[in-house]
């Protein structure tokens, strides 16, 4: 059974955001704009994350692409009232959009803040709508989202390896934000199959991950800066 | 003959407690009003969120609770003024306790209806609310927080209604409208010596049962907030501590109660200023239990020093929620005590104006516990922060006069003192008491010379 991961390059990431778009595109997140911004209510699936160091002129600034953990000891899923939140075999943590009720206590549980809430109905302006993915479902008002590692690509190639009559290999399975990457800092695979780079990447001596300290156990790692 | 004419001939006590029964005033009507409007402008509100969803609301990410979440832990907290401090006095047979008992029963079974609908109101999907049912989840503290609350609210129904009783014969043997409502309510009860000590086991039994259950509830509610890894969330005594300030705002809310009651219905002859005084005297300890428990809680912050703890910790202190902290810490500990710690201050005035500080102060209580916390996250978020809509102030609003509402109906029918409980104090207690005082002096021991 795979235990999909992913290790994040902190040293090739330069910031360019271009996951945080793929990522919308592909789930067919809801366009903020300006109100949501203001009023701290844009949906995010994948967050580049900034943090300022020093004052002008020594001013260094880090991004942290911010995806779901997918922890294997997730504090959300133990709490959600009605199990609409729940790690998969494969340790993928998803979300049952139909089955939750919007309690909010799995995000409050998160201590990535990596759930988002509908506050208001999905906006998807029509312009928009001929670019939705059909893969992906939209969500309802009222509904907590999240990141799925791309899920539904995993599902795809699965398909399409069994109709080929192969197993799976690396490259079928690669989630958008990863796959957007133009500096590659994103990789993505199975953490338990030696083949796979990020199998190598986890033991590299920059590798660590965040809030380790709280014993979540996130399949997210990051490779910190080397100056 | 109308109501007000059976009442004529009878004792004292049935006269007095019996009166609002059968006599209404021009002032109830208005009251009456003004809560109804304030209702009826909460529930459109309500509609509105509805419509339109949380965004009506001053909710944002990461500040995903707020003033509903807020009021729910206040108003069961509230809700521990009755169950708990009655039953508390019961078993301790505090002979005071007879006039108190049935005011504090009430505004726990109906508060805690009025707590219970803030989660709900709070969700996002209200529609799916019973996905709980079907899908619960076992291992999540707000199931345990249903079931919980579901067994509090059915134990101080039962406890509220099986020692009135007596009372509602009493009241259909005097053929008061709604008759039908007596009779039903009354279950055919005769009030015979047998029939009475039956009930009165009845009563010790739940007297005792519900205690635990009304600890159990605000426990678990402060669960809710310890069990996740949040900052000045995650703390063991968040248990006891929210027990502690649950107690202590109901018996705020119960004196609060007390003297209103005593005024519109002229009960200052039932209402003496010994309850006040001894209501007063418990505050005290409740408050000074509730000082140790949050200076025990900000020192363990403080003193550990950790980052994530300390950007809470500060806020509070201060910070942007300097102002709500320090009310709180003025209305809750420097207010009542310094009113409760003096017998010449803890009369009637006294212990209202500090109750008045007490039950406001808990409400931030529970504000500086929520909001702070949420908008300070572990991985923090930029410029996070939260001010609620008029749909939550209208809602909150909303909340506490459907409450006065409902508690203002219900002494129209049924009387807010207990019958009862007072005749038999004057016709027996006095003889028992003096009997259990010299049960507690020394034996006469036989002197024999050496």
């Amino acid at each position: 059974m795979a235990r999909w991961g992913m290790v994040i390059d902190l040293d090739r990431c330069n910031g360019c955001q271009s996951c945080e778009v793929a990522c919308r595109a592909e789930n067919n997140v809801a366009v903020g704009g300006p109100v949501a911004a203001r009023e701290n209510r844009t949906v995010f699936w994948l967050r580049v994350l900034t943090e300022v160091h020093g004052e002008w002129p020594d001013v260094r600034t880090r991004f942290v692409p911010r995806p779901c953990m997918h922890c294997d000891r997730p504090p959300c899923t133990a709490v959600c009232p009605v199990g609409a939140t729940t790690k998969d075999d494969e340790g993928i943590i998803s979300q049952i959009y139909p089955r939750c009720i919007g309690c909010r206590y799995c995000a409050n549980a998160c201590p990535y803040t990596a759930k988002s809430f509908n506050w208001k109905r999905p906006n998807h302006p029509p312009s928009s709508l001929p670019m939705l993915n059909p893969d992906v479902s939209t969500r309802p008002v009222g509904v907590i989202e999240k990141c799925t590692f791309c899920h539904h690509r995993l599902q795809r190639a699965r398909e399409q390896a069994r109709a080929e009559g192969r197993p799976l290999r690396e490259r079928d399975y690669v989630p958008a934000c990863a796959e957007s990457c133009p500096t590659g800092a994103i990789v993505f695979g199975d953490l338990d199959n030696p083949h796979h780079r990020v199998a190598e990447l986890v033991h590299d001596p920059r590798a660590f991950r965040l809030l380790e300290e709280l014993g979540t156990q996130p399949k997210v790692y990051y490779l910190a800066e080397e100056h | 003959m109308n109501d007000a004419d059976k009442l004529a001939g009878l004792s004292q006590d049935e006269r007095v407690l019996l009166a609002p029964l059968v006599r209404t005033t021009r002032w109830f009507w208005i009251w009456l009003a003004i809560m109804a409007a304030v209702t009826a402008w909460g529930a459109v509100a309500y509609v509105l969120q509805l419509r339109y969803g949380l965004g009506r609301t001053g909710l944002n990410t990461p500040e995903y609770w707020g003033i509903y979440i807020i009021c729910f832990v206040f108003f069961i907290g509230i809700s521990h003024a009755g169950t708990l401090i009655s039953a508390i006095l019961r078993i301790s047979n505090a002979e005071w306790r007879r006039a108190i008992t049935r005011s504090a029963e009430f505004i726990t079974v109906l508060v805690i209806a009025f707590g219970a609908v803030q989660p709900v109101i709070d969700l996002g999907r209200p529609d799916r609310v019973l996905n709980v049912i079907v899908h619960g989840q076992a291992w999540s503290p707000l199931l345990w927080d249903v079931c919980s609350i579901g067994l509090y609210f059915t134990a101080s129904s039962i406890y509220l209604y099986v020692p009135m009783i007596p009372d509602l014969a009493r009241i259909r043997d005097l053929k008061i409208r709604p008759t039908w409502l007596y009779w039903f309510l009354a279950i055919g009860y005769e009030d015979t010596p047998r029939s009475r000590e039956v009930l009165q086991r009845i009563i010790a039994v739940l007297a005792v049962v519900v205690i635990p259950i009304a600890v159990s509830v605000h426990t678990v509610i402060a669960w809710i907030f310890a069990l996740t890894l949040r900052p000045m969330w995650h703390s063991t005594i968040f248990g006891p501590y929210f027990v502690v300030g649950a107690i202590y705002s109901g018996i705020a809310a119960l004196i609060i109660a007390m003297a209103i009651l005593r005024r519109v219905y002229r009960l200052g002859a039932y209402f003496k200023n010994v309850h006040f005084n001894n209501m007063g005297i418990l505050m005290l300890v409740m408050a000074l239990l509730w000082t140790y428990f949050t200076f025990a809680e900000y020192l363990t912050a403080w003193y550990g020093g950790e980052e994530a703890e300390m950007a809470t910790f500060w806020s509070k202190v201060s910070g942007p929620y300097a102002l709500p902290f320090w009310l709180m810490v003025v209305s809750c500990f420097v207010v009542p005590v310094a009113l409760m710690c003096r017998s010449a201050t803890r009369g009637v005035w006294g212990t209202t104006i500090a109750s008045v500080f007490v039950v406001l102060g808990m409400w931030l209580e529970r504000f500086n516990i929520v909001v702070p916390t949420s908008v300070h996250p572990r991985l923090e978020m930029p410029a996070a922060g939260y001010w609620p809509s008029w749909v939550e102030l209208s809602i909150m609003a909303a909340t506490f006069s459907g409450f006065i509402l409902v508690y203002m109906v219900a002494t129209k029918f049924f009387p807010i003192i207990s019958l009862w409980e007072i005749q038999e104090g004057r016709e027996e207690s006095v003889q028992e008491v003096s009997e259990r005082v010299a049960s507690y002096l020394p034996d006469d021991v036989e002197v024999t010379s050496p």
